[in-house]
């Protein structure tokens, strides 16, 4: 599944949702399920600091492909942070530098995204991304 | 906590005092505003909405400056405002009162220019764990800048200072005290008279910032007998951007000016300028002029509706929104002081704050999530942040009510 299917399948499955409740709830839950991060790779250089919540991220290359794992200290976040590693592990650095990533605002979840530094939600992606650039790098 | 005598419940009229807020009207998520986060800054009435309206759209000229009439008339009542925070704290002359941007940009006034003049290597500074970083982090770079030390009063797990290790602390190196009225985390009322008594026995001035007070209680800081006290206009239901510095003279005739340029001299050449005399020295630049008209006004509401009522009232609504927090499951009230005003913070066992607070602003309940800007206080605690609720007295009992199943919701949906 390319990038943009997977991001065209979450916004599928929220539109099943009628309010903000259940539309958090399956945000919880998501992070409930998100595989548990190794804990040798929760150390503080994997740590992306928010003012409030925190996030850990940890990424490997196999078969060309980006791997990541990750998590947080806040479910909500981490429900987030479980959308963002559905949609872009697994692919080429390419391809995740590329992406868009414009879902989380069809999905209504834009406020998380916002600039107030209070979840580490905005520093991951660009983690994400430096982390993918950096294999682009290394392999060529 | 106290319990204080019952109100007279007609001495807040709460259905009037809301219909000068137009912003309690709206809805946030589709739900109705509760506002609980007075702590980091207050709504506005409408009287200082066109009080600041009014002065841009009829009255605006700068101050101090023209022969002209507009100048010559809004000197007057920016001194006006100046004369009114005056009787509002019982300063004994107007010239103690110094308009600043807020309470950080007035600690770090009297952080920058007391240490100039009063401090130098090896002098100590006293703190409390409780404070905001603006009251720890001028002191800090004053204490690097100088090569002076930063001593810490402890807390007990009740969120109140040791008094004991602060007698122990205060020393012949101890130049200054800055210290909290009010903690903005726990809501602690310190004991400020005490804490001052105890510092002038040795000579030593005391720094109070009353940021979380000013709105809560009635300050007299003659009778506290402080050596200067700061607070922000945007807590207390005036505009951001303008704050106030209350300074002994005797304290702010000896320190040098903060920044210089316009407003703050007599005369000057290129050999020597001579500075004026205070609070004009401490004044550069054009002031925030609708900002100073705007917290008079604001000011102006607060003892109309009576500081004494305002007090009770917030008590009441405290109280009663610790009863209920109290019986919730999981939930922990983190600051039990005797003496406590308008704030409440606690964590619920296994659940981010964070979350809480996410879940709560779907509903149209506005709360504080995080450190608080006091990270030592919260680090002291052991947790990564508190959630916050603060009062104004514009919120009610059945606001309360709401937050309390909201938060019972919220705790459903995360646990």
């Amino acid at each position: 599944m390319t990038i943009e299917e997977t991001e065209q399948e979450i916004i599928d499955e929220f539109e099943l949702f009628d309010d903000w409740m259940q539309k958090y709830e399956h945000l919880i839950e998501l992070g409930k399920s998100l595989p548990i991060i190794d804990t040798k790779y929760k150390t503080d250089d994997k740590l992306i600091k928010g003012c409030q919540a925190q996030v850990w991220l940890h990424s490997e290359l196999k078969d060309g492909k980006v791997i990541y794992t990750a998590d947080s200290d806040a479910i909500i976040t981490k429900g987030m942070v479980a959308l963002m590693v559905r949609v872009l592990s697994n692919h080429t650095p390419d391809e995740i530098i590329n992406a868009k990533l414009d879902f989380i605002d069809k999905i209504g979840l834009k406020q998380h995204l916002s600039p107030t530094r209070s979840n580490g939600l905005v520093s991951m992606i660009k983690q994400m991304k430096m982390d993918a650039l950096a294999y682009k790098v290394k392999r060529e | 906590m106290t319990a204080l005598k019952a109100i007279d419940k007609t001495t807040i009229n709460i259905e009037k005092i809301r219909a000068d807020f137009p912003i309690l009207s709206r809805k946030v998520n589709g739900k109705p505003l509760i506002y609980f986060d007075n702590g980091a800054t207050a709504q506005k009435p409408q009287q200082v909405i066109d009080r600041i309206d009014h002065y841009y759209s009829y009255e605006n000229a700068n101050i101090h400056r023209g022969v002209h009439t507009l100048s010559r008339d809004i000197t007057i009542g920016y001194e006006n405002a100046r004369a009114a925070i005056q009787k509002h704290l019982n300063a004994a002359n107007p010239c103690e009162i110094i308009f600043t941007k807020g309470t950080t940009d007035a600690i770090n006034l009297v952080a920058s220019s007391f240490s100039k003049r009063f401090i130098s290597k090896g002098d100590e500074i006293i703190v409390s764990v409780m404070e905001h970083h603006s009251n720890i982090l001028p002191w800090q770079q004053v204490c690097e800048e100088k090569e002076a030390v930063l001593k810490v009063i402890p807390i007990n797990d009740a969120g109140e200072l040791v008094l004991d290790e602060y007698n122990k602390l205060l020393n012949e190196k101890t130049k200054i005290i800055a210290i909290a009225h009010v903690s903005n985390t726990l809501g602690t009322i310190n004991p400020i008279k005490e804490i001052i008594s105890a510092a002038h026995a040795r000579n030593i001035p005391v720094l109070v910032d009353g940021a979380q007070a000013v709105p809560h209680l009635k300050v007299d800081v003659q009778e506290l007998d402080c050596d200067f006290y700061c607070f922000s206009g945007h807590k207390v239901f005036g505009p951001t951007g303008i704050g106030v510095l209350y300074g002994k003279e005797k304290w702010l005739n000896q320190i040098p000016p903060y920044q210089v340029g316009g407003g703050t001299i007599k005369t000057v050449s290129f050999e020597k300028t001579e500075y004026a005399d205070i609070p004009l020295k401490f004044e550069a630049g054009t002031p925030d002029i609708a900002g100073t008209l705007g917290l008079a006004t604001a000011i102006d509401y607060i003892n109309e509706i009576g500081l004494d009522a305002i007090t009770t009232y917030e008590h009441e609504l405290l109280v009663y929104a610790t009863e209920k927090l109290q019986k919730l499951q999981g939930v922990k009230i983190l600051g039990t002081a005797k003496e406590k005003a308008g704030v409440l913070s606690f964590i619920v066992e296994g659940i981010h704050p964070f979350d809480i607070g996410t879940i709560l602003d779907q509903m149209g309940i506005a709360v504080r999530t995080g450190h608080h800007c006091t990270q030592p206080l919260v680090a002291y605690y052991r947790v990564p942040g508190t959630v916050r609720v603060s009062f104004a007295f514009y919120n009610t009992f059945e606001e309360i009510n709401v937050f309390i199943k909201g938060l019972e919701k919220a705790i459903i949906m995360l646990k």
